[in-house]
């Protein structure tokens, strides 16, 4: 079932990218993508890991919402570079991740990096390393209210 | 409807060309690599997208459209994976970071399942 994904992306993938459609590129195209799926398939990288396809569906909501996240933040930290004053405060802290599986936690971790304001520098276990650049996005993040969030996406799987 | 286009794109483009300069305004001023990391990460972000969605205006339904939403998640997934790679090496590198309060040491609310509140205080300083 996920080979089968992960062949039709790649095929997709393949087709984006060549744009040339001649039955000689298309063949190879297909060899291609028949080989990766079969050493994927030998290396066991093929999991729930390795290719998270429960999550597809909750994805695009889940995108918007990180999406507004990303945008708000950025404009807060555009206002402290723009500042003459620079009033940052950067704050180093710990906080606790909630979700149970692997690509959950790596949702999390990436979705902290990507907001600006706050860079997740450690990951051991269940417990995240996190710099944010004013006090203010620690304690946001301390509050839990993106890690609720996140649980909620990786709950729909 | 080609001025349409062009007026919409336009916007966004010199949308996405002011936060990419705002970013690099910022990775001058702030005064170590985590604070420039922050600064530097409006640029991959906010104004990628909006001038990648420029891009993909002027473009139009077209091959070269599909391959710059390509791009675009391509920040959007390697973006983070590179920001949290070069801010663990400075740390190993030992890199202080200029602070303003550190509560890595901090107690951690204990877990829902599994109450691991002994990893509270190992904390991964950079200077030991």
């Amino acid at each position: 079932m996920r080979s089968i994904v992960l062949a039709a992306a790649l095929l997709a993938f393949w087709l984006i990218l060549s744009g040339h459609y001649t039955s000689f590129l298309l063949a190879m195209g297909v060899l291609s993508v028949i080989l990766v799926v079969l050493a994927a398939n030998r290396m066991h990288i093929i999991d729930d890991e390795g290719e998270p396809v429960e999550l597809l569906a909750a994805a695009p909501s889940y995108w918007l919402w990180l999406y507004i996240e990303i945008a708000k933040s950025a404009w807060s930290v555009t206002k402290l570079v723009l500042d003459p004053r620079l009033p940052i405060s950067p704050t180093f802290t710990k906080i606790r991740a909630s979700q149970k599986t692997a690509a959950g936690k790596a949702t999390y971790a990436n979705s902290i990096t990507l907001t600006p304001g706050t860079i997740t520098t450690g990951v051991e276990g269940d417990v995240f390393t996190v710099h944010a650049i004013v006090k203010e996005g620690a304690d946001d993040l301390e509050a839990g209210g993106m890690d609720k969030r996140v649980s909620q996406f990786e709950g729909t799987a | 409807m080609e001025m349409i286009a062009d007026a919409v794109s336009w916007v966004f483009i010199v949308l996405g060309c002011f936060f990419i300069l705002v970013g690099t305004i910022g990775l001058l001023r702030m005064p170590d690599v985590y604070t420039r990391m922050h600064s530097a990460s409006i640029i991959d972000t906010l104004g990628a997208t909006l001038l990648i969605i420029g891009f993909i205006i002027q473009a139009g339904f077209t091959l070269v459209s599909l391959k710059l939403w390509f791009v675009l998640a391509l920040f959007f997934f390697f973006g983070p994976v590179a920001s949290h790679a070069l801010a663990q090496a400075a740390l190993y590198a030992g890199i202080d970071p200029v602070l303003s309060e550190d509560r890595r040491n901090r107690e951690l609310p204990a877990a829902g399942d599994n109450s691991e509140s002994s990893s509270a205080d190992k904390s991964e300083a950079p200077n030991s």
